[in-house]
């Protein structure tokens, strides 16, 4: 954070929020108690399976939705007052996006958003222009946005979603459904844009662990509307385990483990169980340590070399995100096969309407 | 700085680029009218088969009539009404069939919570989609005007211009501004209005006399010329165009009808501007601006 960002209000502040929908048999609950504080500049991570709640939340926070209880605010503007204001300076994308009129090319398209957005009508086309090369469809330029494949498409929608440069920009699941490599190249473009100027905040949702781990600075796990726990990907992975385990290799270890052992912050070093030839002078020894946390490593490393061995290998066996979330919520991501039908389900009915339509 | 993304200029603060002059927001307004209208214009000459539906079948349908009217031996006068008749029809089509439902097919898609999400007015999307519109089925029109006026050897008397245009004007202000009254309300109800729109498209047409004077129908006529745009603005071009001619007497003067012409305008928008705050808030409150929730 520069000296800038700092005299700013929060990116987003969020107290005792809840979102009751009115539908019929029964009201709907997404978002139960939510407090939540991102500052300028962060890259702020929701991650919880289907139905959490995150879209919910990004809704209200982009103004579409307005909050039951609670209070939300962007930049200090009320989600509920001043939407005008926040509308100016914040965009959204979301994956599986279908926004526009196919009868338009690529470029076409993404002009008309900018108008949208108050660009000049130049301005506007220089800006497609970069964006396209930037987000790399300058050869789909000139194609229609129906001929477009899934990751192209995403990609187009990512650039629209940069035409107007947000101070806050919201992913909702933007990887969602793109094979491997369109979806690193969403995410490293997000981080591209978002390094390029300081103050620059997003708040993306996901379920996918690796990618809020990979992306996020800070996470928050959300579970039937409520926040489970938040942090950094290190700080809800040491919630789990509060020690680290490495598996350390090495070419010797004169006077064995107990050298480790006696360093601080270790809390314990044994020697593993595959050893080969158990002893201090084989060629290769592994050794099982505990760490209080990953900053006593460099201790370790040091009295390593102090005794002349030389590391061979280095591996640790920290938890992931989805232990944390297994342990959080009681069940893993795989159980919602259900959920994934009846969002096809949706879809299909949506797209059939368009198929009666010129603009198409 | 990095320069894979190039950036646009920004302030230092946030809440500075949210700070808008009315001037910027009148203008992004006019941009988004602009922005929305592009599609239909750039879309006009992408869909041959729309030149199919828009100007053939119309044209069919005029050409049966004139036929008929021809083989009974009707004054001349009614293949002018139905020729004209069938041009207008042209915008009257596009608002009822495409305008109606456009912003529960935006919905559909997605874009509606976008427009939302923009810093501008819906009314500029309406208005945009309105002036695409009129564009598109403006080439139809003229298409079917043209042809019909051609192979019918139909014979204009138009002499008061000065009336005559502004009356057009008018009739295509007040047939979009229902429009734009008809996608808001269209939004509200759902697919229930779309199967209203489809029992109802043909009596109107009827009622409407859109391939004869409307005044044929004495009271009903009357009625129509009050509530229907799309009567009372043909009623009065038809007069415009054939002066004096038998058929057209009984219902009122261009002028006069011009006059209703401005309060249907007047009334269509307010509506439209109300209801889109309605539904604004609406969707704000109950979650319902998309189809798609997860
Ligand atoms: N418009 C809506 N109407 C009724 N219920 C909704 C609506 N949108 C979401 N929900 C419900 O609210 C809960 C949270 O949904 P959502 O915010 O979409 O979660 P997520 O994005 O984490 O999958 C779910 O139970 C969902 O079915
Ligand atoms: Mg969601």
């Amino acid at each position: 954070m520069t000296a800038q960002t700092e005299q700013l209000p929060p990116a987003i502040a969020v107290q005792g929020l809840r979102r009751v929908y009115p539908v019929k048999p029964k009201p709907v609950t997404a978002l139960d108690g939510i407090d939540l504080e991102v500052a300028p500049g962060e890259f702020f991570g929701l991650l919880g399976p289907n139905g959490a709640g995150k879209t919910t939340l990004i809704k209200i926070l982009t103004t579409l939705l307005l909050p039951s209880e609670g209070k939300a605010s962007i930049f200090g503007f009320d989600v509920a007052t001043e939407a005008a204001k926040i509308r100016r300076i914040m965009n959204m994308v979301a994956g599986g996006e279908q926004s526009g009129y196919g009868i338009l090319t690529v470029r076409e398209q993404l002009w008309m958003f900018s108008q949208f957005y108050g660009l000049g009508s130049r301005e506007g086309w220089r800006r497609v222009d970069e964006l396209l090369d930037a987000v790399g469809l300058g050869d789909q330029r000139l194609q229609r946005v129906s001929t477009l494949s899934t990751g192209q498409r995403q990609k187009m929608n990512m650039a629209r979603g940069l035409l107007n440069d947000p101070w806050i920009l919201f992913l909702d699941e933007p990887t969602l459904g793109l094979d491997v490599s369109a979806a690193r190249a969403v995410r490293e473009m997000v981080l591209a844009w978002k390094g390029a100027v300081p103050g620059r905040t997003v708040l993306l949702t996901t379920h996918y662990m690796a990618e809020a781990d990979e992306l996020c600075e800070r996470i928050a796990i959300v579970d039937h509307g409520k926040i489970l726990a938040i942090g950094t990907p290190s700080e809800l992975k040491r919630r789990v385990q509060r020690e680290s385990v490495l598996r350390l290799e090495v070419n010797r270890l004169d006077g064995g483990p107990a050298v480790l052992a006696r360093l601080p912050g270790v809390v314990s070093a044994a020697l593993a169980a595959d050893n080969v030839e158990a002893g201090t002078g084989a060629q290769r020894v592994a050794v099982n340590l505990v760490l209080r946390d990953d900053s006593a490593l460099t201790g370790v490393m040091a009295a390593l070399g102090a005794a002349g061995s030389r590391v061979l290998g280095l591996r640790t066996s920290e938890p992931t995100l989805e232990d944390v979330f297994v342990e959080l919520v009681g069940r893993g991501f795989a159980d919602e096969a259900d959920a994934e039908a009846v969002d096809d389900a949706a879809t299909e009915t949506a797209d059939h309407d368009a198929e009666h339509h010129p603009e198409r | 700085m990095n320069t894979l993304f190039p950036t646009r200029e920004t302030t230092a603060d946030p809440r500075t680029d949210a700070d808008w002059t009315g001037r910027r927001a009148f203008e992004t307004n006019l941009r988004a009218l602009v922005g929305r209208a592009y599609p239909r214009v750039r879309g006009l000459g992408r869909e041959p088969s729309w030149i199919f539906f828009e100007i053939l079948l119309p044209f069919l349908g005029t050409s049966a009539f004139v036929l008929v009217y021809r083989a009974l031996q009707a004054p001349e006068a009614y293949v002018g009404f139905v020729v004209l008749g069938g041009a207008m029809s042209a915008f009257w089509l596009n608002v009822v069939w495409m305008m109606a439902g456009q912003l529960y097919w935006e919905k559909s898609q997605g874009n509606l919570e976008l427009y939302f999400a923009a810093p501008m007015s819906l009314m500029a999307v309406l208005l945009g989609m309105a002036a695409g519109g009129l564009f598109m089925s403006g080439t139809r029109s003229l298409a079917i005007l043209l042809i019909s006026t051609a192979l019918f050897g139909v014979q204009f008397h138009l002499t008061d211009w000065a009336l005559a245009v502004p009356v057009f004007l008018l009739t295509m202000t007040a047939l979009y501004g229902l429009g734009m009254m008809l996608a808001s309300l269209f939004l509200l109800w759902g697919r229930e209005a779309f199967h209203l729109t489809n029992l109802a498209i043909e009596p109107v047409y009827f009622i409407s006399g859109l391939n004869f004077p409307v005044a044929r129908l004495g009271a009903l006529g009357a009625v129509a010329i009050a509530t229907i745009p799309f009567a009372v603005g043909l009623d009065a071009l038809r007069q415009l165009a054939f002066p004096g001619m038998p058929g057209l007497a009984g219902t009122p003067s261009p002028q006069v009808e011009a006059l209703i012409l401005v309060a249907m305008t007047v009334v269509f928008l307010v509506a439209s501007q109300r209801l889109i705050r309605v539904i604004e808030r609406m969707a704000r409150s109950r979650g319902s601006l998309s189809i798609r929730w997860q």
